[in-house]
């Protein structure tokens, strides 16, 4: 069974490889592309599985024991974003594949969005921080290049930023790297859970909010997410849809990982995790009231709804860390929905500007319903899987007694429901309006609304599923407060 | 000589971060380079004192070859350099090295697109600057895609 953890990485490699031979055929591309994806999910949901029943696994590449050599760590978390990861990737894939397009570059694509796969799993699965660094960067060259992929020159402009703040960002964590290594000689994640208490409080605390501006860059919490919503919007909508769904969260895991794992007990920054997650939040949403343009919207939101993420792990509680996870879980697929959704209204349409749209219920009425399920999920209306995240929160929240945070996370909920509405108002209500420009018809291409169904599928089984996974969010939330079990794993084999 | 380094560091991310700050993309481009050559030498750094022998010297040194690392390792750190920085030196040097590459290719498609080597702003702050010259509400109907091609914006 331990070769199922490092296939989920080799796995998207060799697909990439044997994709980028294949260029010339974009059919086969295509064939490769779900093939492998979906064999990684499928491995992901075997890897779920043997975690719950087995506990953590762990598996050293290359022969070498674990605090020298690389290994890969599989605790209930990771297999769990995992699972969620690859099912969205799978349904963009799909949908990428839908997109009616006559771009040259387009034989590009599926080599790196495999490549991006690989990095994404890597960075979910890896045990040491250095190879963080690594799974991060395989997964940002991909990005780097999907973002400017068709070189135009809104895309060179918003892509310069992107790869600039990113590489930062990289050169950064490579700086607390060196300074970890130099502190404690490791830089195995478990290696370092005993190690770091050997070290003087205010180094560690100096480290610990080093590696959170790091990762923050990232995530884009609060003061470091303004890279995010100028660079996100002119990626093509499949591209937007992925990065709004995964990137960010990958910035979120490393958070939760490094901060709950590295920095336990008194510590732990609680007060300014909590100060930057309402920031996170209330900065976000009232970026997103003040936009006009559906991608831009949705990307604003991106910033708040990580606010929520970041709130659930400051609390620092079995109950706070378990809606944290589940927010995430529910985030990633609607959030990449909607983004899809997005895409299918640009598609029919020839834009995304609110002032030129109106009146799609009556044309599309499909898309609308997609609209309105997981834009209600993001506002956290009760049937939705939003509802479920937000509750446990405020759950959370009230328990540690923290009333004005969570207070301002039910505010910013109906802020995120004030301009869901004001997209609905602008594109699916009034009257409806001519077709910008283009050939597009007035109706999406069927493999497109099947993946978007699809995803929001995901999203409301998230909700009906919500008690399973809310339980499977809680030990993996014990886990994480008491590493010994993902300790042991790792090192006393 | 760790002073000697350590000062080099300094002086790396200090002209690093300067460069960062210019408004020209190229100067941004050799910035960001600096402080990757700043941060791999401190990577290298991490690793202990200068000088130490390399991994196979220093278990030469101790008479046996058989095992390195459990020979070495035996007979304590002082006697051989630390491998494993420098093997996250190296792997740092190429993946900066690669994504640099990438950014030199993406500087040059923007000279090709504006003729211009400056960082331009952002959509938002264009439309916040021309919002305060016109004294007006920008027209909702102006579409992203118009907007981002407009020269007259800028």
């Amino acid at each position: 069974m331990d070769i199922l953890v490092p296939l989920l990485v080799a796995l998207p490699l060799l697909g990439a490889g044997v994709s980028l031979v294949l260029w010339r055929q974009v059919l086969a591309q295509q064939v490769i592309g779900v093939l492998t994806v979906a064999a990684a999910m499928a491995i992901s949901v075997a890897v779920l599985v043997q975690v719950e029943a087995d506990g953590v696994v762990a598996v050293d590449m290359g022969g070498w024991p674990a605090p020298i050599g690389i290994t890969l760590v599989a605790d209930l978390m990771a297999a769990l974003f995992l699972c969620v990861s690859l099912a969205t990737v799978l349904a963009v894939l799909v949908y990428a594949i839908g997109q009616p397009r006559a771009d040259k570059s387009a034989f590009y694509f599926h080599p790196l969005y495999l490549v991006l796969t690989a990095g994404v799993s890597a960075s979910f699965l890896t045990g040491d921080l250095f190879n963080l660094f690594v799974a991060f960067e395989i997964m940002l060259s991909a990005s780097y290049v999907l973002i400017t992929l068709g070189g135009s020159r809104a895309q060179i402009r918003a892509g310069m930023t992107y790869v600039v703040i990113n590489l930062m960002a990289s050169t950064l964590l490579i700086t607390v790297i060196g300074l970890i290594y130099a502190a404690t000689g490791t830089v195995n994640m478990a290696d370092l859970v005993g190690r770091l208490d050997a070290i003087p409080d205010g180094v560690q605390a100096a480290l610990g909010a080093l590696l959170l501006v790091t990762f923050g860059i990232k995530a884009a919490i609060f003061p470091l997410f303004f890279w995010l919503p100028d660079s996100y919007p002119t990626a093509p909508m499949a591209v937007t849809a992925v990065f709004a769904g995964l990137l960010t969260k990958v910035g979120v895991y490393a958070i939760i990982r490094t901060q709950a794992l590295l920095f336990s007990g008194e510590g732990f920054p609680t007060t300014l995790l909590l100060a930057v997650a309402a920031l996170t939040m209330v900065v976000g949403v009232l970026g997103a009231v003040a936009q006009d343009d559906v991608k831009r919207i949705l990307s604003f939101h991106i910033v708040s709804q990580i606010g929520y993420m970041i709130f659930g792990l400051a609390l620092y509680s079995v109950a706070g860390l378990a809606g944290a996870i589940l927010y995430v879980i529910h985030h990633i697929p609607v959030k990449t929905s909607l983004f899809l959704v997005g895409g299918l209204v640009e598609q029919t349409t020839g834009t995304g500007a609110l002032g030129r749209l109106g009146g799609l219920v009556r044309r599309t009425p499909v898309v609308a319903v997609l609209f309105a399920l997981p834009a209600m999920s993001l506002a956290g209306l009760p049937p939705f899987s939003g509802f479920v995240g937000k509750l446990s929160l405020v759950q959370a929240g009230l328990a540690e007694g923290q009333w004005t945070v969570t207070g301002i996370s039910l505010a910013v909920s109906a802020l995120t429901l004030f301009s869901m509405t004001k997209i609905w108002n602008a594109v699916f209500w009034g009257e409806p309006t001519e077709p910008v420009d283009g050939p597009s018809r007035l109706a999406a291409p069927r493999l497109m609304v099947a993946a978007t169904v699809g995803l929001v599928g995901l999203s409301l089984g998230v909700a009906a599923f919500a008690q399973p996974i809310y339980e499977l969010s809680e030990r993996a939330a014990v886990d994480i407060l008491d590493p010994t079990t993902y300790v042991g794993a790792v090192l006393d084999r | 000589m760790i002073l000697i380094l350590a000062l080099t560091v300094g002086v790396l991310y200090a002209t690093g971060t300067y460069l960062m700050l210019q408004r020209t993309l190229t100067r941004i481009v050799m910035g960001l380079a600096l402080m990757g050559h700043g941060a791999n030498l401190l990577l290298l750094m991490a690793g202990g004192r200068a000088g130490d022998v390399p991994l196979i010297g220093g278990a030469q040194a101790g008479g046996a070859v058989e095992d390195g690392i459990g020979t070495a390792a035996a007979e304590g750190a002082s006697t051989f350099a630390d491998p494993l920085p420098q093997a996250m030196a190296l792997t740092a040097i190429v993946i900066t090295f690669g994504i640099m590459a990438f950014l030199l290719a993406l500087a040059y498609r923007s000279w090709t697109l504006t003729h211009n080597d400056e960082a331009e702003d952002d959509i938002e702050d264009r439309r916040i600057a021309q919002r305060a010259r016109e004294g007006h509400e920008i027209d909702v109907l102006r579409g992203l895609g118009e907007t981002v091609d407009d020269e007259d914006v800028r």
